[in-house]
């Protein structure tokens, strides 16, 4: 078949919708539904000695208020999502608290009235008593543990994981230099800019409770409903609508509203929905925060790394819903696309006061990035060897593949680099960045990079040609922006020979495809897109089967194009795929829509049962695809910057990005994937930062204050690609998702050191802390 | 006021913010909130023509006046606004929330600015944030909107 | 209507005051909208100067001839106000009577030495810009009294306006307007301050936040002096 699709820069069908204003995201869905409003902590750490909701309950159009002791699950725990055997301390929150706050921002109260103007109204009359406790902010406050976080958590350790590969100790005293670092690397939040929002409906006479929800995973957020509730998961929808934007922070589940939104729709009997505003946003969606990385490494006189130990803390929150998934991406990941013979990282993932941290776009591979790249740059520094030639030595060869790293993913494998081409990388960025532009304060920063994408359990796809010959595919993760059902559409228009525009996908509702995980760390064309590979080749290959039957010819001798089924060779002897969805469907009563052709009285292609034993009806299938293991994209990205030597104001002169995401679907929306990233990328390092006092409240919790970037802020950016296609998946992609963010930190760094003389050890960065670090007074 | 063209009442609560009104008493929901604090532009709307945060406007304000909201570009199956248009073929558009702030920004800047200079339109998109497309793709549907020859501003009729 | 009514306030622009309704924490009992009065939105060339009247919009006065004939200062002042969406509704007296000590209008109408028109029940009054911002969104205005027009002298040369500021729009971290010889500081103290060129930052004590320290703020005072005076 004739790969048309695949690899074309096709405009996205998503568009026309949302460009006209009709968009469905989770607040526009209104029917009639209560509006709610929660009460939340102000103080970081606190034991709460009462709570009154008489006066809120008096409220006029208030219809319920609850706390923890009107819910009958209000003392369970809400789940721990990703266990691991060293997560021997998980703690999670639950729906309502009651006896202990552990954050600002933590949930007190539900309030539910007929508007969230009322419902705020009411919310300002319910009067907590809270008993402040001492409070833990930082992760080294949290190391020195003077405070707990909580009370059955010795040192505030939640996790303590150790990996070795080779002895590092041994190499270390052989080395011939040895260097110590301390690095220490925020990330920040996500943002989205549609904040989180859910809304619920109950049907008592169906027995069926249906939610939308601005998720990242609906299958997840179904199959936990169907727990908690004692429902059939056939009784629970939950649907993913439009999605403005998720970066991670809507792939944390079960945040409280998702549990009492519905459950207030089941008491109610009326539709319930909330939608957060920006302020809460700050303080109630996970964040992800710092790690502090002690770092020593042993190279030779040429700066080959000869072994690395990286001792970090990660800061969780308060809570670990997430497991220690960012903390293990991390440690994986800060060898990168670098040889390193002996390699140790132990981590601790420490409680402080502050909202629970999980994956925010990059998901710990900034951290890791940034610590690699700041040791290879001292290395360079040291021995007075140019950075990128310090690079070139070091970087894994082409022929190594696959190569194994010896430590563990997030999958539970070990990490094995499946293809790649590193080097290339690098002279493609640096011929990219082209000469140093001419001028005083200008510096240059280099960073390479390794992804981990298109991870696992599974996805899968149902896909259909309906009579019209119009197709018709499913899948369950959902999309924020990625252009999935685009993309998705490419591939099933190849395998199946029609025009991509003739393929309509659905994403994330459970009513239309009920299995799956999610949509995050850069696997959506990975998996689904796999997935609806093989469903779709399932179905050309029944189409092939059933037209074989109508046309006397072999399967074999029959090709799918042009919305047609023919033999080879013979293009006018075929059938429409329109026609062979009816021929595949058996019936006895002619309905309309050339169904008639397949009615008894019509040929019959052959003896026997219509219905062959293990066949079934309807030109549709569904299929999975589990990867064995991660795939491993890459990339260099390359700036020059300018530092004004009096104000510290950073112009980004041009910044360059070198990308292998294997093959390439939508060469377009690849380009936007990585455009928005690097912009994120530059946001979390020279403008935003979560600023938490020493009492646990977030200062800036306002967009005024946590400075996204606009476009000004924005320089252009030049792409160039290359292919190291998957040997893992019959696609041969890779994920695409986060490669734009994961080395802006490290690239940033290194041209701001370059350009101003000032060691750079800590992200982010802001004129302030330039300002400080030139004078010596900012102790870091 | 006049609501893409239409006479529609104010709502009699004076509390109610312009974006909430247009959004859940007219059900136009296009205009989206980000902030209710006017600093990401997703709900910006044109009054009389130029463009407004409506987040810091109240309903009752809006009295009088000619509101224009993205589903006031294009009547419903007719043909996309040539800034709607630019946004889609440069991929100006990726989760789509910020969108329909943006292209009535973009609107209200090629109405007063037909031939906009590189600096007007930077000042033009600087005031609307987009956490999906790092804005070089909304930059390009600006120069393609021009391209196509954005129409200045004219009142919606009905 | 002020005059009778306990705890009102002005809704003009509204671009600084509903974004505090909407995070609740301004609540006055009573809003007063006063952008339906008529003639009170013009800008026009008066003893020398700019005067600009209570519901000009930024935007016009952006896009005013006048202004710019006679007080480029001005204009270039404007296009620093946040964006031009925020400017297309907020008002230049509007700016002046919330007197945000980071903003760049008030400093600006005290380095030209301007003043203010304002009007009560009890009649009208001028105020200088010496004697108008008295304190961190305070002025000297009368709880029942609205500012009705503000007047910008000339200046045609030897001005600057210049400021840091973290992203393209925001309130700045430090701001200079020079206006002859004369110069006027935002962001560094409580209300726009005089300030002498050669000695900027003499008796200044700015406070700190979470973009730049006192030290940070009298640096820049210094770096952006310099520039301001060096053409």
């Amino acid at each position: 078949m004739t790969t048309r699709w695949f690899g074309a820069s096709v405009q996205r069908v998503e568009d026309d919708r949302l460009l006209r204003g009709k968009g469905r995201f989770t607040d526009d869905i209104g029917d009639g539904a209560l509006e709610c409003c929660f009460v939340r902590s102000p103080h970081a750490h606190a034991r709460i000695t009462s709570i009154d909701v008489s006066a809120a309950r008096e409220v006029p159009g208030v219809v319920a208020v609850y706390t923890a002791v009107d819910l009958p699950f209000g003392g369970v725990d809400l789940p721990l999502l990703i266990p691991h055997p060293n997560l021997t301390h998980g703690r999670t929150q639950r729906c309502l608290a009651s006896d202990v706050v552990r954050y600002a921002g933590e949930a007190v109260a539900f309030v539910i009235a007929e508007s969230r103007y009322v419902a705020e109204d009411a919310a300002e009359l319910v009067e907590v008593d809270y008993e402040p406790l001492p409070v833990v902010i930082t992760p080294e406050a949290a190391e020195r543990a003077e405070q707990l976080v909580h009370d059955d958590v010795p040192g505030n350790v939640a996790a303590e994981m150790l990996q070795e590969v080779g002895d590092v100790d041994a190499a270390l005293a052989k080395a011939p230099h040895r260097k110590k670092l301390r690095l220490r690397y925020e990330r920040g939040a996500a943002c989205s800019l549609e904040g989180r929002a859910v809304w619920a409906r109950w049907s008592e006479d169906e027995h069926k409770l249906t939610v939308y929800d601005s998720t990242q995973s609906p299958t997840s957020i179904r199959g936990g409903l169907a727990v908690l509730f004692g429902l059939a998961e056939s009784n629970v929808e939950v649907i993913a609508p439009d999605v403005g934007g998720g970066f991670g922070s809507k792939i944390m589940l079960f945040y409280p509203d998702e549990v009492l939104v519905p459950y207030a729709a089941m008491q109610l009997d009326r539709p319930v929905k909330w939608t957060e505003d920006r302020q809460e946003h700050f303080t109630a969606v996970n964040q992800e925060r710092a790690q502090v990385h002690e770092v020593e490494v042993g190279f030779d006189d040429e700066g080959h790394l000869l072994a690395l130990s990286d001792d970090f803390i990660h800061d969780a929150g308060a809570y670990t819903p997430y497991g220690i998934i960012v903390p293990i991406i991390t440690a994986a990941q800060v060898p990168g696309p670098y040889r390193v013979p002996s390699y140790r990282v132990r981590f601790r993932d420490m409680y402080t006061n502050a909202t629970a941290t999980s994956p925010y776009r990059g998901a710990g591979r900034p951290h890791a990035c940034f610590v690699m790249e700041r040791t290879l740059d001292a290395i360079a520094a040291d021995l007075k060897v140019d950075r990128l030639e310090v690079r070139r030595r070091n970087v894994i060869q082409p022929d190594a593949f696959p190569y194994d790293l010896g430590v563990v993913w997030q999958d539970g494998n070990i990490v094995v680099y499946d293809s790649g081409n590193y080097p290339e990388l690098l002279d493609r960025a640096v011929t990219l960045l082209g000469p140093k532009p001419a001028g005083d304060n200008v510096g240059t920063g280099l960073a390479v990079y390794v992804e981990g994408t298109g991870v696992g359990p599974y996805e899968g796809a149902h896909v259909q040609v309906l009579l019209s010959g119009k197709v018709v595919a499913a899948t369950g993760i959902p999309s924020q922006g990625q252009a999935h059902k685009t993309v998705w559409a490419q591939v099933v228009a190849d395998e199946l020979g029609v025009n991509v525009e003739d393929v309509e996908v659905t994403s994330g509702d459970t009513r239309r495809f009920p299995w799956g995980v999610g949509t995050f760390a850069s696997r959506g064309a990975v998996t689904a897109g796999n997935a609806m590979y093989v469903a779709a080749r399932m179905v050309a290959d029944k189409a092939r089967h059933v037209a074989a039957d109508h046309l006397e010819a072999n399967p074999d001798d029959l090709e799918l194009a042009d919305g047609r089924v023919r033999v080879k060779g013979s293009p006018d002897r075929g059938l429409s795929l329109g026609a062979v969805a009816v021929l595949s469907n058996p019936v006895r009563y002619a309905f309309g829509g050339g169904t008639e052709a397949a009615t008894q009285f019509a040929a019959k292609p052959r003896p026997g049962p219509p219905l062959r034993e293990g066949e079934q009806p309807g030109l549709e299938a569904t299929g999975y695809y589990s990867p064995p293991g991660s795939t491993w994209a890459s990339g260099c990205h390359a700036a020059y910057v300018r530092v004004d030597p009096k104000t510290f104001r950073l112009e980004i002169l041009r910044y360059v990005v070198v990308h292998d995401c294997g093959r390439v679907i939508n060469p377009l929306v690849l380009q936007g994937q990585i455009e928005g990233g690097v912009a994120q990328g530059i946001g979390g390092a020279f403008y935003e930062r979560l600023a938490y006092d020493d009492d646990g409240q977030l200062r800036n919790a306002s967009f005024m204050e946590f400075l996204m970037p606009y476009a000004t802020e924005i320089p252009p950016i030049e792409i160039d690609h290359i292919e190291t296609p998957s040997p893992l998946n019959p696609l041969g992609v890779k994920g695409a998702g986060e490669a734009g963010v994961i080395p802006v930190g490290a690239v940033l760094a290194s041209a701001i050191e370059d350009a101003t003389g000032i060691p750079i050890t800590e992200m982010p960065m802001s004129p302030l802390k330039l300002f400080e670090l030139s004078r010596g007074t900012n102790p870091g | 006021m006049k609501v893409n063209g239409v006479e529609r009442p104010a709502p009699s609560d004076t509390r109610r913010l312009l974006s909430d009104h247009l959004r859940h008493d007219l059900g136009l929901t296009g205009t989206h909130v980000g902030c209710e604090h006017g600093v990401c532009g997703c709900c910006t709307v044109l009054l009389d023509g130029a463009p407004v945060r409506s987040c810091l406007m109240l309903a009752v304000q809006a009295e009088g006046h000619e509101i224009t909201t993205i589903e006031g570009l294009a009547r419903d199956g007719a043909a996309l606004h040539p800034v709607q248009q630019a946004f889609h073929e440069c991929h100006g558009l990726q989760c789509g929330f910020c969108t329909p702030g943006f292209v009535m920004s973009v609107v209200g800047l090629l109405a007063q600015h037909p031939k906009p200079t590189e600096q007007e339109i930077e000042e033009g998109i600087a005031g609307n944030l987009c956490r999906c497309t790092g804005y070089a793709s909304i930059r390009r549907a600006v120069n393609r909107a021009v391209e196509l020859g954005a129409p200045a501003a004219r009142r919606a009729t009905s | 209507m002020l005059a009778s009514l306990e705890d009102a306030k002005v809704l003009a622009g509204g671009q600084s005051l509903i974004p505090l309704l909407n995070f609740r924490l301004a609540r006055p009992q009573h809003l007063v909208d006063i952008n339906r009065i008529a003639g009170l939105d013009r800008i026009y060339e008066r003893d020398g100067g700019v005067a600009v009247q209570a519901l000009a919009r930024q935007a016009d006065v952006e896009d005013s001839q006048h202004a710019a004939r006679i007080c480029p200062l001005l204009t270039s002042a404007i296009g620093l106000v946040a964006h031009r969406v925020i400017r297309n509704r907020g008002t230049v007296c509007g700016s002046l009577a919330h007197a945000d000590p980071a903003s760049e209008l008030p400093a600006v109408l005290l380095a030209l030495g301007g003043n203010v028109t304002v009007r009560s029940v009890r009649g009208e009054r001028l105020i200088a810009a010496e004697q108008l911002f008295t304190g961190v969104f305070e002025t000297a205005l009368a709880p029942d009294e609205v500012m009705v027009e503000a007047w910008f002298p000339e200046v045609v040369d030897r001005f600057a306006i210049l400021e840091e500021s973290r992203r393209h729009g925001d309130f700045a971290l430090a701001g200079v307007v020079r206006a002859g010889d004369s110069m006027a500081l935002f962001g560094v103290a409580p209300t726009p301050v005089r300030a002498d060129p050669q000695n900027p930052t003499a008796g200044l004590q700015p406070s700190a936040d979470l973009e730049a320290t006192a030290e940070f703020r009298l640096h820049l005072v210094r770096v952006l002096t310099d520039r301001a005076f060096a053409a």
